[in-house]
């Protein structure tokens, strides 16, 4: 009999911290990595008689996640307090909301290799965020500052089957977020965070099976890992006739592992109750209206437009937009050079690679153009690009001055260059050999030697030819 | 010239004016007389003599430049130890926050300091203000200074009993079921619970944040104006704060429309001496020509379950916060983590407090919750739109304060009759409208009796009007 085959259910439940200067409640920085307890006050921690106070800033911030995430804005959303205690819950309870959130029914978009998929979002609330637990040996302590900074829980139907779709829908989110400028994801600051429910059910059956919930994963190859080796447990689990539990587990980053947290016996009581300090959020239709207006062009229009006028493929496009600091950058070289492929290759291929996080290039959009032009009309070959790239990372310079002044051009003329190409072949004997007794490896060799020869500047497509030629036994040659 | 400790605002701004004391010798006689009055009424939980002395030197400063503040500049008061002072413990009359010293002010006692008001100190209280007797404090119940073998009343048993012991000219107190208006009746005194909105709770710990009210206590309704006045308006800490929206002015119409409640007439738990004092005040607002209609009220009964799930469910949330970790009492290091959640609220917080955040937990519990508070808020906005109703066409409601007078001191008390006690108080909080507690005569034993006027949101002003003309005809 053949195996039963699972599927695997996924939701994931992300959080992002919103770009707000102050928090949610109050009047404290959100400044990411100060000191700990130098940015909290009674009211985000929690003191006796202090109470909380809308930051419009958040609420206006939410909408337009809400927004571009095509979401439904709710006219009227309010507060909620979740109540569990620990310490970094200053008040023992969470404001966020339960009944009445801010968004519903939206979507993601993105590609996983040649397919389209869409994930519906079930809903977007609005809450605060709790402090941070430090642990030393002895000790446990508890950083207030990140207590009041205002979040978005973006819940994800359950529509997603594979870490690689998970993987990539968490970066199309990201995508969006950053590029409405409502987040700045970083998740290794924690700005980023994300649940994973996760269930399995024999392929084509309707119904769910028992759900396991993984809890803060910080990056998206995490993610994927997590899921990948969840459902490889499972699987086992299902497979040996065993039963799987409702579980909350944690991914363990050195075995590539998730590890059982608590087995939750029913399902958690919050307690919750309508926050009675804050205003319900009424929001009409001519703010949404404002809102909308302010929205950028989103990632997947943006991938569109690079598609069509720089010739990119969709995969191409698709990858730069999912940094929106990079597309726009593309998108200035692209510009001002007339090979936009060209600059795409050389972006990706050997700039990316050099540059940090968050993205910010140490190359002006118009010396990359410049220096794209010099490859495209042939005047530079890709290795001497390459080098001068690497040194427009350290420091700002004409490149097509710096080849005539440095005679970095290429050498493309075949009298130039036959000369030079007699002269490797003589000189390497033995490689010539090895090539003629069917080692075609040795031609790279021998093309290593001219470019050499050359300070790497010979023309690789002609110099290739003047030595096939010679080696064809031209006569020219007497070995 | 009324005796010391019945002396008003409006005296001794008007003494002050005329140089006959200064605002240090007036925070000195009051003083000397919290010495002398506290062995006997245990009003006060903290009195900060220094501070006091300071601010009022500062204010005497002020008069000589003729740079006063407000008619409150110079005047000595005091609050309940629940509303937060900078600097000064703030207990709420628990072992659990016996060593806390906020570094804020709550934004009344800020408005206060501002006003250039004397603040003496800090008043006792049932603990986190659950209670009506003020036999619910950790540090030793206040007594009545009309007669202190009986409670003054509560949770602002305090508030109330240092105003009528002469202890401060006015206080502060909170009220989220009858809170402030209760003890002023019980002492004798004019208490007010404002619109629900109308003065900012920032800094007043919370009990139930939805019945939330700063509560005030003062000698007579035209004080109660003056400190009206400087304390409403909307402040931006507090979200559920709202600009004053009525008139300063007396805007009831002529004639009077006032609506009594039947069913407080007929009720059983209304002592005879209350009805009697409730029936006096109908007989004076005829005479000075109102119109007075019967009318139904919803069913007290449910109006008090309703009070008693929303203040429960609402008060385990917000002490929940008390664990002892940020501040307050804590029994140091434990085993477990839930190990000290437990002992500190075990060991700290008072039986009465544990009650009730047992009873909201498991009103908030799922199945609870749908079954409790979902129709406690159904119930709620029944009983608003009804009141709403009467004073469409009224202009007040009248009724008792309280059921009875104050009793006895260590009364056993059946739970009904402690529940009781709030029966025609929680109206105005479930509904958030303005209501007062005004002195209505005697009892036979020579005890207090309040009648308690309620009106549509922001009818503060007229209300208190109406207060002082049945003050005036009382002391024709």
């Amino acid at each position: 009999m053949k195996p039963m085959e699972y599927e695997a259910v996924i939701g994931l439940e992300v959080h992002a911290e919103l770009k707000t200067a102050t928090k949610i409640f109050c009047s404290c920085s959100t400044q990411f990595g100060a000191p700990p307890n130098t940015q909290c006050c009674p009211i985000c921690m929690g003191y006796p008689g202090a109470l909380p106070r809308w930051n419009r800033r958040a609420v206006e911030l939410a909408v337009r996640a809400g927004l571009a995430l095509q979401c439904t804005v709710a006219p009227y959303s309010r507060m909620d307090r979740k109540h569990y205690f620990y310490p970094d819950l200053p008040k023992a309870f969470q404001i966020s909301q339960e009944m009445h959130p801010l968004c519903r029914e939206g979507k993601v978009t993105f590609s996983v290799g040649e397919q389209t998929h869409t994930v519906g979002i079930e809903r977007i609330h609005v809450e605060e965020d709790a402090g941070k637990l430090l642990h030393t040996d002895q000790k446990t302590l508890v950083d207030y500052n990140r207590s009041g900074v205002p979040l978005i829980e973006i819940v994800s139907k359950p529509m997603i089957h594979s870490g690689e779709e998970a993987a990539a829908y968490l970066r199309a989110l990201r995508a969006v977020l950053v590029r409405c400028d409502v987040s700045d994801c970083k998740m290794q600051e924690g700005s980023m965070r994300c649940d994973v429910n996760i269930s399995l059910r024999p392929r084509g059956s309707a119904s769910f099976g028992t759900r396991v919930e993984i809890k803060n994963l910080n990056s998206f190859s995490f993610t994927e890992k997590a899921i990948r080796y969840e459902i490889q447990r499972q699987t086992a689990l299902l497979e040996r006739g065993e039963k799987i539990n409702t579980e909350t587990r944690r991914f363990d980053e050195a075995t590539g592992t998730t590890v059982l947290m608590r087995v939750k016996e029913s399902a958690e009581d919050y307690h919750f109750l309508p926050e009675p300090n804050l205003p319900a959020i009424r929001i009409r239709q001519r703010d949404i209206d404002a809102i909308r207006a302010t929205l950028p062009e989103l990632p997947r229009e943006h991938a569109a437009r690079l598609r069509e006028g720089y010739a990119l493929s969709a995969e191409e496009a698709a990858f730069l937009v999912l940094e929106p600091a990079v597309a726009d950058y593309f998108e200035d070289v692209a510009g001002k050079t007339r090979f936009p492929k060209l600059a795409y290759h050389l972006l990706v291929g050997e700039l990316l690679p050099k540059c940090g996080d968050p993205f910010s290039s140490p190359v002006a959009a118009h010396r990359l153009a410049e220096l794209t032009d010099l490859l495209g009309d042939g005047i530079l070959n890709r290795a001497t690009a390459k080098k001068l790239l690497l040194r427009l990372l350290n420091a700002d310079f004409s490149p097509a001055e710096i080849v005539e002044r440095e005679s970095l051009g290429q050498i493309s003329s075949e009298e130039l260059l036959r000369p030079i190409v007699l002269q490797v072949l003589q000189g390497n004997p033995r490689a010539v050999q090895d090539y003629r007794n069917g080692k075609k490896a040795a031609l790279q060799a021998l093309q290593g030697r001219v470019m050499a020869a050359t300070a790497g500047r010979a023309d690789p497509i002609l110099s290739e030819r003047l030595l096939l030629e010679a080696l064809a036994g031209g006569g020219v040659l007497n070995v | 010239m009324t005796e010391w400790k019945q002396k008003t605002i409006a005296e001794h701004t008007l003494a002050l004016e005329r140089g006959e004391y200064s605002s240090l010798e007036l925070t000195h006689a009051y003083l000397a007389r919290i010495r002398e009055q506290e062995p006997l009424v245990h009003a006060f939980l903290l009195v900060d003599e220094e501070g006091a002395l300071r601010l009022a030197t500062e204010s005497d400063e002020r008069r000589r430049e003729g740079k006063l503040r407000s008619p409150l500049d110079g005047i000595p008061f005091a609050v309940k130890d629940n509303f937060c002072t900078a600097g000064l413990r703030t207990s709420c009359a628990s072992r659990l926050l016996e060593a806390f010293v906020p570094t804020y002010d709550a934004a009344v006692v800020e408005r206060l300091k501002q006003a250039g008001a004397i603040p003496l100190g800090k008043l006792n209280m049932d603990e986190f203000a659950m209670g009506s007797a003020n036999e619910y404090s950790a540090f030793g119940a206040a007594s009545n200074p009309c007669a202190t073998d009986h409670v003054p009343g509560g949770s602002s048993g305090g508030s109330a009993a240092a105003v009528a012991a002469g202890e401060v000219p006015f206080s502060l107190g909170s009220d989220t079921g009858g809170s402030i208006r209760q003890p002023a009746a019980f002492c004798g005194v004019v208490g007010l619970k404002p619109t629900y909105g109308a003065v900012s709770r920032y800094g007043l710990v919370e009990f139930a944040s939805s019945l939330d009210c700063v509560g005030l206590v003062t000698h007579t309704a035209a004080d109660c104006a003056t400190l009206f006045s400087v304390l409403l308006g909307r402040d931006e800490r507090d979200g559920s704060s709202v600009a004053f929206a009525g008139s300063r002015e007396d805007s009831f119409g002529t004639p009077l429309r006032v609506a009594v409640v039947k069913e407080f007439l007929e009720s059983d738990a209304v002592s005879p001496a209350v009805k009697r004092a409730t029936e006096d005040a109908v007989r004076a607002l005829t005479a000075m020509g109102a119109q007075i209609q019967t009318v139904s009220l919803p069913s007290p009964q449910q109006a008090l379950a309703t009070y008693c799930v929303l203040s429960a469910v609402e008060a385990s949330s917000n002490l929940a916060r008390f664990d002892g970790i940020r501040y307050g009492a804590s029994v140091g290091e434990t085993e477990t983590l839930s190990a000290l959640y437990s002992q500190n609220r075990g060991g700290y917080l008072g039986r009465e407090v544990i009650a009730r955040i047992l009873f909201g937990t498991c009103l908030l519990s799922r199945g609870n919750r749908e079954r409790y508070l979902v129709r406690a808020e159904h119930f709620r906005s029944q009983i608003r739109r009804a009141l709403l109703d009467i004073l469409a066409s009224c202009d007040l409601i009248l009724t008792p304060t309280a059921p009875t007078t104050a009793y006895r001191k260590g009364a056993k008390l059946t739970p009904l009759q402690r529940r009781e006690a709030d029966l025609c108080a929680v109206y105005a909080n479930l509904a958030g409208l303005p209501a007062l507690s005004l002195p209505m005569g005697r009892d036979e034993e020579g005890l207090p009796v309040g009648i308690q006027l309620m009106g549509a949101p922001f009818s503060e002003f007229s209300l208190l009007k109406v207060a002082q003309c049945l003050e005036e005809r009382r002391s024709l």
